[in-house]
């Protein structure tokens, strides 16, 4: 089937079957290898993208379902070679270890700061409760989020 | 990557019973696909035809008009949480919203999709069942109501048809004094309940006019506790009379043990929060 989707800002026309996930169609079509497959079912968040500003979790969405919707991903976060704040606190905070769950947490932090800007540790936390870390934890993830709050 | 099927995104409702009709057993209704995705990845469901309902309008909108309030099947768990209407006039609802799965999967997950899965620890359906909703089906035959209570008739088993899917959700409005509350115990932050309970009582001179007790998660479907309601009709808002229809609604209970408790751990929680929840739904209407 033959869709139109708009992918970190670009439009892209693409012909894929059905049956793949989006997940699939970003890594294979577009070779947008930051959303990782964990679980594929919904629960580890590490596939997650941005739908026309939502998360969602890419591997229980239809790569046909994306026609005519916003996707931003990982790869869409930076301008002009300049990382985006959240990808800077990440690093400044030690926030990452593996780097598996990363993409998926700054994806889920952004979402919620883009509708509220100033939230509490406690709505920082709620919204990574779908973004699963197996290293080591949330508390440096949650103080680079707190830290970029306006 | 799934197993092949071939996908359908109708535009309007009769085409998409249409589509139900005609392809029968091997057309499967493709909602927010967080059940169904999964269950055709891990769980060996394979349609041969999607019907994806997001593109029909009616499904995905959210009316308040003349006291009544109807969600389309549609309609995200994301969009009920952030609804102002239900927030104002349902909460019960919002709060059931709030501990439903994570962020990702409200924003994807229906509220069809959660009543239709028939999952006995919906979170979606005790609140539903408190405030009487009515459900609407709909198939190329025309339209029928299913009062919510005869909607659940086993473990992921619903009384629609073959052809027939469910097209709204109708509320009525709450009157001015009832309160109503929704509790859940789960092991983690976003896990599936271990026990949830709704509860919406009516007050009248600080007796019970009229009660309703939910629990999910404690029986091959989401129940009413009946007894337990029965005790409290006409009687005072006490603490023994909460706490006797409390032990009563975990008595009707009939759980099981599985990965996420036991069935004793079930009664003793289903217990615990009957009483508070009855407490809270006593609170927020101004009683005691």
């Amino acid at each position: 089937m033959e869709i139109k989707t708009t992918v970190n800002g670009r439009l892209y026309k693409l012909d894929i079957p059905p049956n793949w996930s989006l997940a699939y169609v970003l890594r294979k079509k577009l070779g947008l290898i930051g959303i990782k497959l964990g679980c594929e079912t919904g629960e580890c968040g590490s596939c997650t993208v941005l739908l026309n500003g939502e998360p969602v979790n890419s591997c229980l969405v239809l790569g046909v379902e994306a026609d005519g919707k916003e996707i931003l991903t990982i790869e869409g976060l930076s301008k002009n070679g300049e990382l985006h704040p959240l990808q800077k606190a990440f690093i400044e905070h030690g926030a990452v270890q593996c780097g598996f769950c990363t993409p998926g947490m700054i994806l889920s932090a952004k979402a919620l700061l883009d509708k509220n800007p100033n939230p509490t540790e406690q709505e920082i936390r709620e919204a990574l409760a779908g973004n699963l870390c197996r290293c080591t934890g949330y508390v440096k993830p949650v103080k680079a989020i707190l830290s970029v709050r306006k | 990557m799934w197993a092949g099927f071939e996908y359908f995104k109708p535009a309007t409702l009769k085409e998409a019973c249409l589509l139900l009709a005609k392809y029968k057993s091997e057309a499967t209704v493709f909602a927010g696909g967080t059940d169904l995705l999964v269950s055709m990845r891990t769980g060996g469901t394979k349609p041969r035809y999607l019907i994806d309902i997001k593109a029909i309008p009616e499904l995905s909108r959210i009316k308040y008009e003349n006291e009544q309030l109807t969600i389309g099947a549609a309609v995200t768990i994301n969009a009920l949480a952030q609804s102002d209407v239900i927030g104002k006039k349902f909460d019960i609802i919002t709060e059931a919203t709030k501990v439903f799965a994570s962020v990702q999967i409200r924003n994807r997950a229906t509220i069809g999709g959660n009543l239709c899965r028939a999952s006995p620890s919906s979170d979606m359906v005790p609140p539903l069942l408190v405030l009487d909703a009515m459900l609407t089906a709909i198939s190329d035959k025309g339209e029928r109501d299913i009062p919510i209570k005869d909607f659940f008739i086993g473990p992921e088993r619903t009384s629609l048809e073959q052809g027939e899917m469910l097209k709204e959700i109708r509320v009525p409005t709450p009157p001015q004094n009832m309160g109503a509350t929704f509790l859940k115990v789960r092991r983690t932050g976003v896990d599936l309940a271990v026990v949830n309970v709704a509860v919406a009582v009516e007050l009248s001179e600080n007796k019970f006019k009229d009660v309703k007790i939910s629990l999910g998660a404690v029986a091959p479907t989401p129940m009413r506790a009946l007894k337990a309601e029965a005790l409290l009709k006409g009687e005072a808002c006490t603490d023994e009379n909460i706490e006797r229809a409390a032990e009563m609604a975990s008595s009707e209970t009939s759980p099981i043990t599985d990965v996420r408790s036991t069935a004793e751990y079930r009664r003793e929680v289903s217990r615990v929060l009957v009483k508070r929840a009855l407490k809270n739904a006593i609170q927020k209407v101004g009683g005691r």
